[in-house]
């Protein structure tokens, strides 16, 4: 016995360490997934509220750019506008389509990362707000990431500049799918993979997101094609799409509640257990 | 400890976690570099201090970075891995003069204090991004944020030293 307790005086700082550090791996583990709950997050009261803090100073210093983002999108809601306006107004509108099912809320950014493999966004707005994980974050000029997690007043969105992150979308021209995902390499480009070898691919096409999931609504923007080559093999080809969010650069988001998530995941999981 | 070094190294503490996380988080130097100052905390520790209990402040210091910067434990990790090997790396820097309790990091020779803080440095900017990317394949890009980021935090804690040691 006494032999016991001199071996853990003795390695009592080893001990310490090893335990330290394998709460750390743990910790990190916990992190390299998305849907465990995670203990160690911006997203609380504490760091939420240092960042917010921060985050009036430095607004003031963005207003222009904001300010501009503002008029270019109010200047394509106008065109659309008009375009309603004229001719189309015989169109009978579906009334039932009208409520649509997807709910938008608008948060700012008080946190952003984009120079690590697994990048997040905290916002100002969390749980007491309705925002919920699973949600879709965009800005107006294409889309954001997930919300993954939300504590009472704060949210962090998983970035798509987040090597975890994986988002269907398609290429808008020919409505084919491919999954988008992240090298790591540059902050404006992300990757498009496995879409099928058959599709029309060009240099310069937008690609959209698919609206497979709950998530996403079919067709928010996300970039152009830059670069294009087969995959290792050969029956698809890997893209690489330049974003059109400066994700360096991202202060308002938009959030998207699809309110018949809960519906659908509910019956594909009946369909599923039903098998 | 003297009371007032607790209250020093508490405030060095707080000071160093809102610095890293408000702003030097933030500077992405080329893309993706960025300096870690906030290990500063761990060189500078009283060298005759408590062993253990720096042990567990380095990973409270590296858990508060984590929370900021929503990275799991990455930085816990590689911050209680630098305050374990802490004793050896003084020992091959310094030689039989910190066995003796005879070191002081400020009046110590500028080639043995740049060795210290180097070996100190790479080894946490190691284990740091080695957790973060987490991945072998990436082996390459590790060694390359490893070095990158090294030397621009060496430099950093370099000129903070110079600028906060006390003249005697």
């Amino acid at each position: 016995m006494q032999q016991i307790i001199f071996f853990f005086i003795r390695n009592k700082n080893f001990l310490l360490f090893a335990l330290l550090f394998f709460i750390s791996f743990i910790l990190t583990v916990q992190s390299h997934s998305f849907h465990t709950s995670k203990f160690v997050s911006s997203a609380n009261f504490f760091s939420g509220g240092i960042y917010s803090i921060r985050n009036n100073v430095t607004d003031y210093f963005r207003l222009g750019d904001e300010n501009k983002n503002l008029i270019e999108e109010n200047m394509r809601l106008r065109k659309q506008l008009e375009g309603f306006k004229n001719g189309e107004i015989s169109v009978k509108i579906d009334s039932s389509l009208l409520p649509s099912r997807y709910m938008f809320s608008s948060a700012r950014v008080i946190n952003n990362s984009y120079s690590r493999s697994k990048n997040f966004i905290t916002l100002n707005k969390g749980a007491s707000d309705s925002l919920k994980a699973d949600m879709g974050a965009i800005t107006s000029k294409g889309i954001v990431g997930i919300i993954n997690k939300t504590s009472k007043n704060y949210a962090t969105v998983q970035s798509i500049l987040n090597t975890n992150s994986q988002i269907n979308a398609k290429l808008k021209k020919s409505n084919h799918f491919g999954s988008l995902v992240w090298n790591t390499k540059d902050p404006n480009v992300v990757q498009l993979i496995d879409v099928p070898r058959l599709a029309p691919v060009m240099v310069g096409d937008t690609i959209v997101t698919g609206g497979r999931s709950t998530i996403f609504p079919k067709g928010i923007l996300i970039g152009i094609i830059k670069e294009f080559e087969l995959g290792k093999d050969d029956n698809y080809y890997d893209l690489d799409i330049l974003l059109f969010n400066d994700m360096t650069s991202i202060d308002h988001v938009y959030l998207i509640k699809n309110t018949e998530a809960e519906e659908i995941k509910e019956l594909e999981k009946s369909v599923n257990d039903a098998e | 400890m003297q009371n007032s070094d607790i209250i020093t190294n508490l405030f060095r503490f707080v000071a160093l976690v809102l610095l890293q996380a408000l702003l030097l988080n933030h500077i992405n130097f080329l893309g993706y570099i960025n300096p870690y100052l906030y290990i500063i905390f761990i060189l500078v520790f009283p060298f005759d201090g408590n062993k253990s209990l720096l042990i567990f402040l380095s990973f409270l210091l590296g858990l508060s970075i984590d929370i900021f910067s929503d990275s799991g434990g990455v930085h816990a990790a590689a911050s209680v891995f630098i305050a374990y090997i802490r004793p050896l790396a003084l020992k091959f820097s310094f030689g039989v003069s910190y066995e003796y309790n005879m070191i002081k990091l400020n009046k110590a020779p500028v080639t043995e204090r740049i060795v210290y803080i180097t070996i100190m440095v790479l080894l946490h900017h190691f284990i740091l991004f080695i957790f973060e990317i987490f991945s072998l394949q990436h082996i390459l890009l590790i060694l390359k944020s490893t070095l990158f980021s090294g030397v621009f935090s060496t430099i950093l804690i370099l000129c903070t030293l110079l600028l906060f040691s006390r003249k005697n």
